[in-house]
């Protein structure tokens, strides 16, 4: 039979908006989420989706239309071979049954103003790499750097204390003894001038991994990483890339005071031209530092110390990788969706289980890349759970956790049950005292406390 | 310091020389330089270049001496000051010159502009445009060079304005410590921007630079290109025989402004017009051809020449369509 498809609403204020093109025509044999037409407010562009099979019987607003009401019929869908019955459209939308509100799904647009959305948020499972061991976050990191020097003879490695010293933190252990002072090169401490020297390396072709005693002594070397390693290619005009690594223990350490601990994920996140990932588990700093290094693009790769020691199962398979700019559900739940990155993941997997015990099931996602970010997976969790709680051990002002409360208010707004809640660590230098630092960090119960405040 | 008289022009220690042939060459690549530069503060004039611009004028002799002592596969980087070492390094003024005007014949498609133009085929690696970043870089490209077993070498050009930048040294010290090869090429124009190296630096012997590190270092004429050539010849051979980096501090002087947004109030007109009548490289190129016997007809007829490919670059330039607003979106990162 015939239905009629509505004008719908892009939001719960919407109560009108432009019909701006139609990109089906009258005739045309349409499949349940093919896209009918666009729409726009002055907020945002959308595209009206098909919600069943059939045919595209009669346009009723043609395109152009300024000031459609919500819920006006702007076009009718029969069945194959069915004709368009005449009254179909004329009457008020109030007395036509069946109606369908038609699906919504954001359009991309190109304006800054509008919501960007490009992604389908369909995320995809992970692929099954079998067989795992347990090892721990430092073995993870020291396999994945090993493999890489392995297979590709432009890989090298330089820092501080990298290679005689075998990492002031004990990650490049046996590198040098395996692939000689060639490829493990110990640098004075000099960040500025050896990472300059690094990135020109890379600019030539060779794929340097610059380990950073701790990611806050990058911040002396950060105009390289910025101005010379990611706005290279666009300044170029896609002729020279410069594929490096940049990567250190980011993020509060134990009791090392304000200028050993701050967290640079929104930093880095901030620059078009880098990748930036924050590995949790063992398998996340594997895989991911796998795909760093592979990458031909600079990419950051924010560890951390405290989870160095922590073990996890991590696949054995030798070609075990995991792609940048995917996340992970560490954890399914229906009722709140928990977003974190790093130490954090830990966190909220432990303010999870306490919930449960309540009944409240939460959705954890484990970020693994801060840029690109996974929103097609957030925003998927979110449409399901209507909440949002994001957990960052970094400052709150213009941290992820604001950008990801971003994205899903640009992408699931209406889905939204509660306002999103952040949790992060308190507006303040890292303090000294072990009572203080406490304090600075998110802890479990800040996060079963704001999902609380949600439900 | 006091007057750049006796600064600019200070000889070098040999007599050097260069034959006809490449004194011919030289005047040629230095007046291509000097008409593209002129050209390019003409169109600036006409609004048809925007942003920043710094014109090479005054210093040809410098890249045009080291370009002679290079070969294919030797790296170049430099500053924002990149103009002429782009033309001595073989890029198109056709390219350059349209990515000066932004359009999408560029060599960076118009998403560089003046300070920012690459070429991988000529091994050109930037301009930059943060003050003293290309030394870091530099020794970079020698690292590559070393890494690869060639025995290559890097040219990393940079100013008196950046010979105190922390990083400048720290390059030094990590150059000199890795055995690189990189020549160290520093253009003392005597002036960072408004403030002359007297007001800048506590210290004014910049060719020595390097000797805590142990890297031999020259003060250059670099407003004789033979002198040039000559120094950079020993650089460049010290470097591609292993033995570490070099450092010349090449004595120049630039004509225009820092850039073409430039005031000129911190140095006298005098000053300007006594280095163009005394000192100007190409003159004293011009007057060694005339001496050999070179006719006046005939550097006339090069000079027309060179005329005609900076017109035809700047029609190009002009005449070229802007990048597709597309363009806005690409390169920013590569496919993995």
């Amino acid at each position: 039979m015939a239905t009629e498809i509505l004008m719908p609403a892009l939001s719960p204020t919407m109560t009108e908006g432009k019909l701006s093109r139609w990109v089906k025509k009258e005739g045309d044999t349409v499949s349940g989420g093919d896209i009918l037409a666009e729409i726009e407010t002055d907020k945002a562009t959308m595209e009206v989706e098909a919600i069943e099979d059939g045919v595209l019987g009669r346009i009723l607003v043609p395109e152009g239309t300024e000031n459609v009401a919500v819920n006006t019929p702007i076009a009718i869908l029969v069945a194959e071979g069915e004709a368009v019955p005449d009254q179909a459209g004329k009457a008020p939308p109030a007395t036509t049954a069946p109606a369908t509100p038609a699906a919504v799904q954001p359009a991309p647009v190109t304006n800054a103003a509008a919501p960007q959305a490009q992604e389908t948020f369909v995320s995809h499972e992970d692929k099954d790499w079998g067989p795992t061991q347990e090892i721990t976050v430092r073995e993870a990191l020291r396999d994945a750097m090993a493999a890489e020097l392995r297979r590709d003879a432009d890989v090298f490695l330089l820092g501080e204390e990298v290679a005689e010293y075998q990492g002031a933190y004990k990650i490049s252990q046996g590198l040098l003894q395996e692939f000689g002072e060639k490829r493990v090169i110990d640098m004075p401490i000099t960040e500025h001038g050896f990472t300059g020297m690094a990135v020109g390396a890379a600019l030539t072709g060779l794929k340097p991994i610059v380990e950073f005693m701790t990611m806050n002594f990058a911040m002396q070397a950060i105009d390289h990483i910025i101005n010379s390693a990611a706005k290279t290619l666009y300044m170029s005009g896609g002729q020279m890339g410069c594929p490096i690594v940049f990567r250190g223990p980011n993020g509060a350490a134990s009791r090392v005071g304000a200028q050993h601990s701050q967290c640079y994920g929104s930093w880095y996140a901030h620059v078009p031209g880098l990748k930036v990932v924050a590995p949790w588990s063992a398998a996340d700093a594997k895989g991911l530092l796998r795909a760093a290094i592979r990458d031909p693009n600079p990419v950051v790769v924010l560890e951390n110390e405290i989870l160095y020691g922590h073990k996890f199962p991590c696949p054995v398979d030798e070609d075990f990788i995991l792609p940048i700019g995917k996340a992970k559900i560490e954890r399914p739940g229906k009722d709140v969706t928990i977003v974190a990155f790093s130490i954090a993941v830990g966190i909220a997997l432990e303010a999870a289980q306490t919930l449960a015990e309540e009944g409240i099931e939460a959705e954890v996602i484990n970020l693994r890349s801060l840029r690109p970010l996974d929103t097609a997976t957030i925003v998927e969790s979110v449409r399901k759970t209507g909440r949002l709680v994001t957990v960052e051990e970094g400052w709150p002002f213009a941290g992820i956790g604001s950008e990801v409360a971003m994205q899903v208010i640009e992408h699931a707004f209406d889905w939204l049950d509660a306002p999103p809640a952040r949790v992060a660590g308190e507006d303040v230098p890292m303090p000294f005292a072990a009572n203080l630092e406490k304090l600075a960090l998110p802890q479990p119960e800040h996060v079963i406390k704001a999902v609380r405040g949600l439900i | 310091m006091g007057t750049t008289d006796k600064q600019v022009g200070k000889a070098g220690r040999n007599k050097p020389s260069l034959t006809r042939d490449q004194f011919m060459q030289a005047y040629h690549d230095m007046l291509l330089i000097r008409r593209f530069e002129e050209k390019a503060g003409q169109l600036y004039g006409m609004s048809l270049i925007g942003g920043f611009c710094h014109l090479y004028i005054g210093q040809e002799a410098v890249v045009t001496g080291v370009q002679m002592c290079l070969r294919d596969g030797d790296k170049i980087i430099t500053s924002y000051r990149d103009h002429g070492q782009m033309l001595a390094a073989g890029m198109e003024p056709r390219g350059v010159m349209a990515e000066l005007t932004g359009r999408a014949t560029g060599y960076s498609h118009g998403k560089g502009g003046s300070m920012h133009m690459f070429s991988r085929e000529k091994n050109f690696y930037g301009g930059h445009g943060i003050v003293g970043a290309q030394v870091s870089l530099g020794i970079g490209l020698a690292f590559a060079n070393k890494y690869r077993g060639t025995d290559e070498v890097s040219v990393a050009y940079f100013g008196d304005g950046a010979a105190n930048q922390g990083q400048v040294y720290e390059s030094f010290n990590l150059a000199a410590l890795h055995k690189l090869p990189c020549v160290f090429v520093l253009e003392n124009n005597l002036y960072g921007m408004g403030t002359s190296v007297e007001r800048a630096s506590a210290w004014h012997e910049f060719y020595k630079n390097g000797e805590p590190w142990g890297i031999p270092g020259r003060q250059v004429d670099g407003m004789d290109v033979a002198a040039v050539h000559e120094a950079a010849a020993e650089a460049v051979a010290h470097c591609r025989a292993g033995k570490g980096p070099y450092l010349l501090e090449m004595m120049t002087y630039r004509y225009r402004g820092h850039s073409m947004s430039d005031p000129a109030k911190y140095r006298k007109r005098e000053e300007v017009e006594n280095v163009r009548k005394h000192h100007d490289p190409i003159e004293h190129v011009k007057h060694i051809l005339l001496d050999a016997g070179v006719e006046e007809t005939a550097l006339k007829a090069m000079d027309t020449e060179i005329k005609a490919i900076v017109n035809d670059a700047a029609d190009f330039a002009q005449t070229s369509p802007e990048p597709d607003p597309s363009e806005l979106f690409t390169d920013v990162v590569l496919e993995a």
